[in-house]
Order: structure tokens, then C-alpha cells, then sequence
């Protein structure tokens, strides 16, 4: 049983890592670049809006039958579990740089500041504490969904969970919760204590 | 020069030369095109028609890091970097400029000084633990770090109460008398344009009213110079 637990919140862990890590290198680029473009931030803000409306469920069922990047596998959860964790990061992300205020910006700018020295001078440090509340949010979700992973063979804590519930056997479904929901608690605190450490 | 920006004409037939070590006054009401020029100069905007000149060339043709650089520029809000020190703030330029490090520390020494913030105090500070005056101050210490021919102002006292006000425009006379230095500087006070202008130019609706110096323009006769004149008492 301890053995089961401990190999299954290892499992977790990677995919909500791997799934949280790709949603960064993803949302991150894509957040900075539509501050620059008005037009397109409308487009990547409604896509990520969208995605998390689906039903984490459907997503799965959907994606399954699509050749490559479906069928049964981490893959196919991480596949899912990215788009999920896609919004609150790109919104923080746009939050946070169209937030810095507009005088820092001009003078930034009217002191010869090259528009890359703008953004990682002045832009990205004074918005990192709400990117990384996005980065937080996003991780306490994924560690949530990431259970239903199970469901299509990804692996995971949801395997004890499921396997619970098919033997009708709370113990069962309890081993594969609660160290889910303790995981979500630690993410949380720990990028929680991060962020207070950037406001100081 | 004329400046159209969104179909509207911002400067029209504007007309001014500034030379070298004299401080430019631009008065004018809201909205009266002051600040444009100020963008003008410093290639944030560049004019319709017409050019502007800045060490002899056209800004348009020369790179604008590389004009701005050479040019302080001190706003109303400061716009000081809040998460970087006072002495980061002061020798931003410097650094973009690749100083080496005590050549950095040496000159934000100096300009604190200069602007009575000792530098001991307060060059760990942090922009905002200090006082609206002190930021200002700071700012302008930013503005001169890299030891810039030209400076723009734009409203910089404007949000400091009467006294801190005061302070800083007996700073500003000291300062200018001290470091001779070419400065525009933007204002709708005509008692500050007259104690601080080497020269004025009074902007009407985006266009050049009158350039005087301060003992002509108390005596001037157009319509917006005694309109402001009659501001004084």
C-alpha cells in the first residue's frame, strides 16, 4: 500500500511537472508577445478561455482517437492537462506586463532601453509575482486533474483512486486522494512562499 | 515642422531653434503640443513634415537608442524603476552604456551630492521610501548620469506641494548655473517659466505664440502671454 503511494504521487509529480513546465514555455512567450499585439492577445486569451470550458473528461475523450498526439498514455493526459494550464498563465502573464506602471515604461523607453532590455529589465521582473500566481494556480489545478489521468492510462494517484471505486473500497480511494490533495496543498504553499519572497 | 498625429494637427508650422547651454522654457496650456515636442526631440514621435534637429542632424536619421542615450529625460511621476535601488536608478544609463562598475559608483556618488541626497543614505534606498521631492531629485540625477549636452523636462515639479516646489526650482537654478547644460523644459506655471527660462516659447493650439526672454515676455502683448500674465496675481 505505502509502496503503491509513494510510486504513484512520484508519477504525479512528473506529469503535473512535465504538464506545468510545458504550459510555461508555452504561455509565457505567447503572454509577452501579444502585450506587443493588441489584435492577437484577444485571439490566444479566447483560446485558452475555451479550452478550460471543455470539461476535463471531454478533453480526454477527444483527444484519445487523434492520431500521434492520442491514444493511451502519459502523453495524451499531459497533452490535456498543457491546454488546461494554458489561461491562468497567459492571463497572469498579460496581467502582470500590462500592469507595470505606464511612467516606468515611458522613461524606460526615453532612456534609450532597447525594447528586449525593456522587457527583461523593467517588464518581466515587476510582473513575476503575478506570473508566478498564474504558475500557482495553474499547478494546484493540474495537480487536481491530473487524477482523471488515470483513465486513460496515464498513471498517477487517480489509479489508486479509480481502482478504489471500482472495488468499492474507500481506504483505496482515500490512498490515492489525499496524498493528491496534500500534493496541491505543497505546490501551492511552496509557490505561495516564492511569491511573497519576490514582493520583498 | 508640423506633427499629425491621428489625423489631428498636434504641431503646426512650429518653428524654434535652441541653442547650446540655454534652458528652453515651453509654456502652454493643456494640450497645447509641449510634451509632443519634447517626443519629437528625443525620437519618441518624429514629425509629419519638416525636421528635427538634434546635434545638427535630423532625428529621423539618426538611431533612436543611440539619441536618447544622449539625452536625460525627467518626468512629472519620475518613472523611477521601483524594483531597482537608488543607485541602480541613477546609473541605469551608465550601465547600459557598459562603464565599468566604480566609474558607476563614482559618478552616482557625485550626483547624489550634487542633489543633496547623501549618497551614504541613500543610495540603497528603495524609490519608495523616499519623498516625493527626494524621488524627483533622483530622477534628475538619473536624467544627468551619463553626462548627457541635452535635457527635457516634462513638468517635473508639477506634483510636488508649494514648498518642496520651491525647493527643487532653487535646485533647478543652482543646478543649471552649476552643470551649464542645454534643457527644454515643460511647464503651464508661468511663474516657473519666468524664474527658470533662459528663454520662453508660449505654445498656443500647437503653434509658436512668442519666444522672449523672461524680462520681454512679462512685457509681452499677445493675447495668450497676458492671458498667463494675468495669472500671476
Amino acid at each position: 500500500m505505502w509502496d503503491d503511494i509513494l510510486r504513484f504521487s512520484l508519477e504525479h509529480i512528473v506529469i503535473v511537472a512535465i504538464s506545468v513546465g510545458v504550459a510555461v514555455a508555452i504561455a509565457l512567450p505567447v503572454g509577452v508577445l501579444v502585450t506587443r499585439r493588441e489584435r492577437w492577445r484577444t485571439v490566444a486569451l479566447g483560446f485558452a478561455s475555451v479550452m478550460q470550458t471543455v470539461p476535463s473528461l471531454a478533453l480526454f475523450g477527444f483527444l484519445l482517437p487523434i492520431p500521434f498526439i492520442g491514444g493511451i498514455g502519459k502523453h495524451t493526459a499531459i497533452i490535456a492537462l498543457v491546454l488546461y494550464a494554458l489561461l491562468p498563465i497567459l492571463r497572469n502573464t498579460v496581467t502582470g506586463i500590462v500592469g507595470v506602471d505606464p511612467a516606468v515604461r515611458e522613461s524606460a523607453v526615453a532612456m534609450g532601453l532597447t525594447e528586449f532590455q525593456l522587457l527583461t529589465m523593467v517588464e518581466l521582473p515587476l510582473a513575476a509575482r503575478t506570473i508566478l500566481g498564474g504558475i500557482r494556480i495553474a499547478t494546484v489545478t493540474t495537480v487536481g486533474t491530473a487524477t482523471i489521468g488515470a483513465l486513460i492510462g496515464a498513471g498517477g494517484l487517480g489509479v489508486l483512486v479509480l481502482r478504489g471505486i471500482e472495488m468499492v473500497d474507500p481506504q483505496e480511494i482515500l490512498a490515492g486522494a489525499i496524498p493528491s490533495a496534500v500534493l496541491a496543498l505543497a505546490a501551492d504553499g511552496g509557490l505561495g512562499w516564492i511569491e511573497r519572497r519576490l514582493a520583498a | 515642422m508640423t506633427c499629425r498625429i491621428g489625423g489631428q494637427d498636434v504641431l503646426r508650422g512650429f518653428n524654434l531653434s535652441i541653442a547650446e547651454g540655454e534652458t528652453m522654457v515651453l509654456l502652454g496650456r493643456s494640450g497645447s503640443g509641449k510634451t509632443t515636442i519634447l517626443k519629437l526631440i528625443n525620437g519618441l514621435l518624429y514629425p509629419t513634415s519638416g525636421a528635427v534637429l538634434v546635434d545638427g542632424a535630423p532625428t529621423n536619421k539618426q538611431d533612436p537608442i543611440r539619441l536618447r542615450r544622449r539625452i536625460g529625460y525627467v518626468i512629472q511621476e519620475t518613472g523611477l524603476f521601483p524594483h531597482f535601488t537608488v543607485q541602480r536608478n541613477v546609473g541605469l544609463v551608465p550601465n547600459l552604456e557598459g562603464w565599468p562598475a566604480e566609474r558607476i559608483d563614482a559618478r552616482v556618488t557625485e550626483l547624489l551630492d550634487l542633489l543633496e541626497l547623501p549618497a551614504e543614505h541613500f543610495r540603497a534606498r528603495f524609490p519608495r521610501e523616499l519623498s516625493g521631492g527626494q524621488r524627483q531629485r533622483v530622477g534628475i540625477a538619473r536624467a544627468l548620469a551619463a553626462d548627457p549636452r541635452l535635457l527635457l523636462f516634462d513638468e517635473p515639479f508639477g506634483a510636488l506641494d508649494p514648498v518642496t516646489r520651491a525647493e527643487a526650482q532653487r535646485l533647478f537654478q543652482r543646478l543649471s548655473r552649476q552643470v551649464r547644460k542645454t534643457a527644454v523644459f515643460v511647464t503651464h506655471d508661468v511663474r516657473e517659466a519666468l524664474a527658470l527660462g533662459d528663454r520662453i516659447a508660449l505654445l498656443r493650439g500647437g503653434m509658436l505664440e512668442l519666444v522672449a526672454t523672461p524680462q520681454d515676455f512679462r512685457a509681452a502683448q499677445t493675447e495668450e502671454a497676458r492671458a498667463f500674465l494675468g495669472s500671476l496675481d
